[in-house]
């Protein structure tokens, strides 16, 4: 009903915005503090033309996706070696506490003494991502419902059942959640991290180079560029999570009705 | 088989909830246990199932027998279907799902064998929890309440297949309907 009388509601609030932009633009009347969209978008297409777009942004695709899908499997790891053996999360405890209370600006600068800046974003990624998923994975573990755990008890489950039938879909959840803020924090940290150590050819480079060479057009066409890669791999990574929940497609053919007999 | 209770007694925060039961159980029969809400049944039944702890007391026989169970809760994964329930607790064998779905349709529409149990009615998943405990390889039954949802109907339905699958085996069954134990055929005990 509501798509009825407004049905382009979402198209008219995002037109109305990019007008407000326009003539915040027009009115400021200066191309450094602050660009239009058109200027925006002719700049994205001028780079786009550019043999080195896509290099650049497959570089950093790649970089921040391994780091934060590294630090993703690593968070399950030690989030379930924490709940299986309680002296591993005692001893991940502390190292926990530091890497979410160090600033991100002091892990790049030791990261580039100690790694230089090639895989830069992907430390950086990483240790960003991995104090989420761990905590995740751990609430997720802890939420498995501890009558189920009997009757796995009494019916002598397997480990492995035990995880895909129990853990499972506990944890799915957590992860989702998790997984959504780790995602964007990894774009964020990872590309922040490569403005600072400017390795060579990466999407961090740009952003740097406009501000040196006062192009906010290119400043704002890179960070849509970044925006629209971190929804892409936001998209397909919770596509892919969500294909582990149990009965998915199941639950999309039958709908959430409940049977009353 | 015989399953002999000595002296077991439990209690939770100074309340005594079981004070020194014997009891002597010898399969091949069904036991009724009854007795008021808060009697100890279902303590009892967790401290067979290895779930508690005795304060005092002994079970013999309990160590070398496979043990099967239909809890208060019906204690289902809810994300599963019926079958995935059933199996997931089967001994891994290439016949489990047609096991499984032939043991389901006796008692449940088979309509409903694809659903995720969380679609499924109390009745319906109660059912669930029975054909699970049925099929799983097992000396002893322990049942807290099996009949609990279901209507008079599939009660007595339920109640054949259970005698069906029981034969020879020690079962007990906490039950607060007199009737219960008639249609069972079992061995009436108050706690």
């Amino acid at each position: 009903m509501k798509a009825g009388i407004f049905p382009f509601k979402k198209p008219g609030i995002i037109l109305f915005w990019l007008l407000v932009w326009q003539a915040a633009s027009m009115a400021v009347h200066n191309n450094i503090i602050l660009v239009g969209p058109l200027e925006v978008l002719s700049a994205l297409l001028r780079q786009a033309g550019l043999p080195d777009f896509w290099k650049t942004i497959g570089y950093s695709f790649g970089k921040i996706s391994l780091g934060f899908l590294m630090a993703f499997i690593a968070g399950i790891f030690a989030g379930g070696a924490a709940c299986r053996f309680p002296i591993i999360g005692d001893l991940l405890s502390p190292l926990m506490a530091l890497i979410k209370s160090v600033p991100v600006a002091s892990f790049v600068i030791l990261a580039l003494i100690w790694a230089g800046s090639e895989n830069l974003s992907v430390i950086i990624g990483f240790l960003v991502v991995f104090p989420m998923i761990y905590i995740q994975t751990i609430a997720g573990i802890e939420s498995t419902d501890p009558h189920l755990l009997e009757m796995a008890k009494v019916f002598q489950m397997s480990e492995l059942k035990k995880f895909f039938y129990l853990y499972r879909p506990a944890l799915l959840p957590y992860l989702a959640a998790g997984s959504r803020v780790a995602l964007g924090m990894s774009w964020k940290s990872g590309i922040a991290a490569e403005v600072i150590g400017v390795p060579l050819h990466s999407i961090g480079e740009k952003p740097y180079l406009a501000k040196i060479y006062l192009s906010t057009a290119d400043l704002f066409a890179w960070t849509l560029v970044i925006i629209l890669l971190s929804m892409l791999f936001e998209t397909i990574f919770l596509w892919l999570l969500n294909l582990a929940s149990p009965g998915i497609r199941r639950k999309k053919r039958e709908g959430g009705s409940v049977w009353n007999s | 088989m015989e399953l002999l209770i000595r002296q077991l007694s439990k209690s939770f925060d100074g309340q005594t909830v079981l004070n020194h039961v014997n009891l002597h159980l010898v399969s091949g029969n069904i036991y009724c246990l009854m007795g008021p809400s808060g009697s100890g049944k279902t303590t009892l039944f967790h401290i067979l199932l290895g779930l508690l702890k005795a304060d005092s007391g002994k079970i013999e026989g309990l160590r070398k027998s496979k043990i099967s169970a239909v809890f208060q809760e019906h204690r289902l994964c809810e994300a599963f279907t019926p079958i995935e329930n059933v199996t997931m607790v089967m001994p891994h064998s290439s016949g489990n799902h047609k096991k499984a779905k032939n043991a389901l349709v006796r008692l449940l529409p088979a309509a409903c064998l694809d659903r995720p149990v969380s679609a499924l009615s109390g009745g319906m998943k109660r059912r669930v929890a029975i054909i699970r405990a049925l099929l799983v390889p097992f000396d002893i039954l322990i049942m807290d309440e099996p009949f609990t949802g279901l209507d008079e109907d599939t009660k007595q339905e339920v109640i054949s297949y259970i005698k069906e699958q029981c034969e020879g085996k020690l079962v007990l069954i906490s039950t607060h309907q007199e009737e219960d134990v008639e249609l069972l055929n079992g061995i009436k005990i108050h706690l």
